[in-house]
């Protein structure tokens, strides 16, 4: 009798157990906290979500951009979650170990043309869509009016050497010490950044062989113009150790006239709370050079897709699909702008940061795509150190990408 | 037929330690070992692991990167661990000594060692923040320095910078050691050895050492190990940047592994770092014993 009971018990327990979890399915996010949406964008949006949605509730995980990669390899044997934000470099990868699942299938051809064909190819490899695509990202040259208009200068340089000359002339007068500030830490920060100046002096990261072709040309001429910078004093020389929201910190404290960052930072620098130059900031497409480019910019965008290893897909995809959609993207537009086309015509949108938008407008069409290949995070960390090399002045910017060009060809 | 049943008794006794041992970490020392002899990637290691040989082992020793890496470890280890010695045994002795408000200074020396690695980190990197870090502050103050100037972004000091971070925090436990050692030496000995006309000098290396030699070489064997495979610090602090100068092999090891999904590779270079851990252990234990003779 009394054995029975306690397996009535348990029976009853155990079927609770299971009608509770049957109800309430819980999703493991990962998004960062570095550039783009705030991580109180994500808790609202996720909030939003999760009211229409009852039932499913969400257990969102920010961590550094730095962790990102790593955090979605390592969850894969461990099934750790059921949503993931990745970054355009990683599709070719993560493909190639079936990492996320192919959601071709489950896009509708409205959304594959209401999105910006840039924004595609952050999840597209081989003719698969890996997910979708979420932050449309890139780098702008951020200035400081004041700090213009003091040096005489009305209008934010359009060219890479102009740049440099208005810094030059910026310094001259004594207005800031080191008027150029950068991400150019050991990290994938400086490579966003060098390929911005690459894209924009006409060079290639591979050639149409696929081999490294950065160690000539535009590429050269990227990692010369950038010691060149820091040897005339005009670059902050704490640039290489910082990461973007140190760019963030330097700039918005009025100790730089030029920034070079991705977009989440303009409404930022203009908020009174955050910075001490608000109602200062201006933004510009990244310059270009005479008679190659009127603009460089780097993609910087960023996919949500699905682990092939979660067990709850299609919440997953619900979440995803939300989260995408354009109504929540142009309610939440202030950091990170909108994947689809119709947005950058939504008065919401565009109200309040007009720069903003005209000069995503610009860098969004010309957008250069990092290379396209399977061992990206060891080449790119082979090419993060040829760059420190030459900025620490140790090594010849041609040497250092010279023989990181060789040991990335030994790699293919 | 007693001694026979209790051999048995002690075996079944010693069973669930054997299997704990046997699981946790004969196991895992197995299966790299396997996998450092086969090109096993990260995704699916067993589908992927191609038996190789010794190429694993061939290609790090042969690397000039990864030689590097064992000599910034290598630098990292004596460095960090000598100065936590010395410090750790001169504040050991100073707070040996009877004086007011030796109590709450030795609380005070447990709370760098309470602290997590990460949040050291993380501190000292506030403290050595090139644009408002104390370090600059302190320095620029008492005239020692002209402007401020970055210290982790300097491959000439970004290394001895994440050391000194990693003396303050790990002294303590030498200290505490040593105290503990210094508290058993009997006074009667200094007092006749003060009344033999030994100085202060004298005292210290003829009677304070050799007897708190045996603990210390405690402290310096664990202080060793953990040095050698020193990761968190690094990882938080600089990434091994700036231009790969405090790249140490766990973090090598870390890269090769997680970040290119080399597992083969990864544990090759993992047992290196272990025979070389193994080969500094062996030496502090013959050295221990040879104390022990005297």
């Amino acid at each position: 009798m009394n054995i029975k009971n306690i397996m009535t018990g348990a029976a009853i327990g155990v079927l609770a157990a299971s009608g509770a979890a049957h109800a309430d399915v819980t999703l493991n996010a990962l998004f960062m906290a570095q550039a783009a949406y705030s991580e109180d964008d994500i808790r609202n949006m996720t909030a939003e979500f999760e009211a229409a949605n009852p039932g499913i509730k969400v257990n969102a995980e920010l961590v550094p951009y730095e962790a990102l990669h790593d955090k979605i390899v390592l969850s894969q044997s461990a099934n750790g979650y059921d949503v993931v934000l990745y970054d355009v470099i990683w599709p070719a990868e993560f493909a190639q170990y079936q990492l996320l699942e192919d959601v071709t299938s489950r896009i509708d051809d409205k959304t594959r043309s209401g999105i910006l064909d840039g924004a595609w190819t952050t999840v597209e490899y081989d003719g698969a869509l890996y997910g979708m695509p979420w932050i449309a990202d890139t780098k702008f040259l951020f200035y400081n009016k004041d700090m213009l208009k003091a040096a005489g200068f009305d209008n934010p340089p359009a060219t890479w050497e102009e740049l440099r000359a208005q810094a030059a002339a910026i310094k001259e007068k004594g207005i800031v010490d080191y008027p150029l500030v950068w991400s150019w830490s050991q990290s994938e920060a400086a490579i966003c950044d060098y390929t911005t100046i690459l894209s924009g002096m006409g060079g290639e990261f591979l050639d149409a062989d696929g081999k490294p072709a950065f160690n000539t040309g535009g590429g050269l001429k990227a990692l010369e113009y950038m010691v060149g910078t820091l040897d005339d004093g005009l670059t902050n020389p704490n640039s290489r150790e910082y990461l973007e929201e140190d760019v963030r910190r330097v700039f918005s404290s009025g100790q730089a006239a030029f920034a070079l960052n991705w977009g989440y930072m303009y409404n930022l620098a203009n908020d009174p709370a955050e910075s001490q130059v608000a109602g200062k900031v201006g933004i510009a497409p990244a310059p270009g050079t005479d008679g190659v480019s009127k603009a460089s910019a780097v993609n910087g965008s960023m996919g949500l897709g699905i682990p092939t290893k979660s067990g709850h897909k299609e919440e997953a995809w619900k979440y995803i699909q939300f989260l995408t959609s354009q109504n929540v993207q142009d309610k939440f537009a202030k950091l990170s702008l909108p994947v689809w086309e119709a947005s950058y015509s939504n008065p919401d949108v565009i109200k309040g940061q007009e720069p903003f938008v005209e000069a995503a407008k610009t860098s969004l069409a010309v957008m250069a795509p990092r290379p396209t290949m399977a061992s990206y995070q060891e080449a790119s960390s082979v090419l993060q150190e040829a760059l420190q090399n030459a900025m620490l002045g140790s090594v010849k910017p041609a040497d250092a990408l010279n023989d990181a060009a060789e040991t990335i060809s030994d790699m293919q | 037929m007693i001694s026979y049943r209790k051999t048995v008794t002690a075996w079944l006794l010693l069973t669930p330690m054997i299997v704990i041992i046997v699981g946790v970490s004969g196991y895992p020392l197995i299966k790299t070992i396997y996998y450092s002899l086969t090109g096993a990637k990260l995704i699916a290691p067993d589908v992927t692991s191609i038996f190789v040989g010794f190429d694993n082992f061939v290609r790090a020793l042969s690397s000039s990167k990864f030689l590097e890496a064992i000599w910034h470890t290598t630098y990292f280890a004596v460095t960090s661990v000598g100065a936590e010695m010395v410090i750790g045994v001169l504040v050991a002795l100073l707070l040996n000594e009877a004086f007011a408000g030796r109590t709450l200074l030795r609380a005070m020396l447990i709370l760098p060692l309470a602290l997590p690695t990460v949040v050291n980190a993380m501190m000292w990197r506030l403290i050595y923040n090139p644009d408002f870090g104390a370090l600059n502050a302190l320095l620029l103050q008492i005239g020692m320095l002209d402007a401020y100037r970055s210290w982790l972004g300097d491959p000439a000091t970004a290394l001895d910078m994440v050391i000194l971070a990693d003396v303050w925090k790990n002294f303590p436990l030498v200290a505490l050691i040593a105290l503990a050692a210094l508290q058993t030496v009997p006074k009667d000995l200094y007092e006749a050895a003060t009344l033999d006309g030994a100085g202060v000098w004298n005292r210290f290396w003829r009677i304070t050492l050799p007897a708190i030699l045996g603990p210390l070489s405690v402290a310096l064997v664990l202080r060793t190990i953990e040095a050698f495979k020193v990761f968190d610090i690094i990882y938080v602090m600089t990434r091994g940047g700036p231009a790969s100068s405090t790249k140490t092999v766990s973090f090598y090891v870390y890269q090769e592994a997680f970040a290119y999904m080399r597992v083969g590779s990864g544990a090759s270079y993992a047992l290196i770092v272990v025979l070389i851990s193994a080969c500094l252990i062996a030496g502090y234990m013959y050295l221990i014993r040879k104390q022990g003779e005297v």
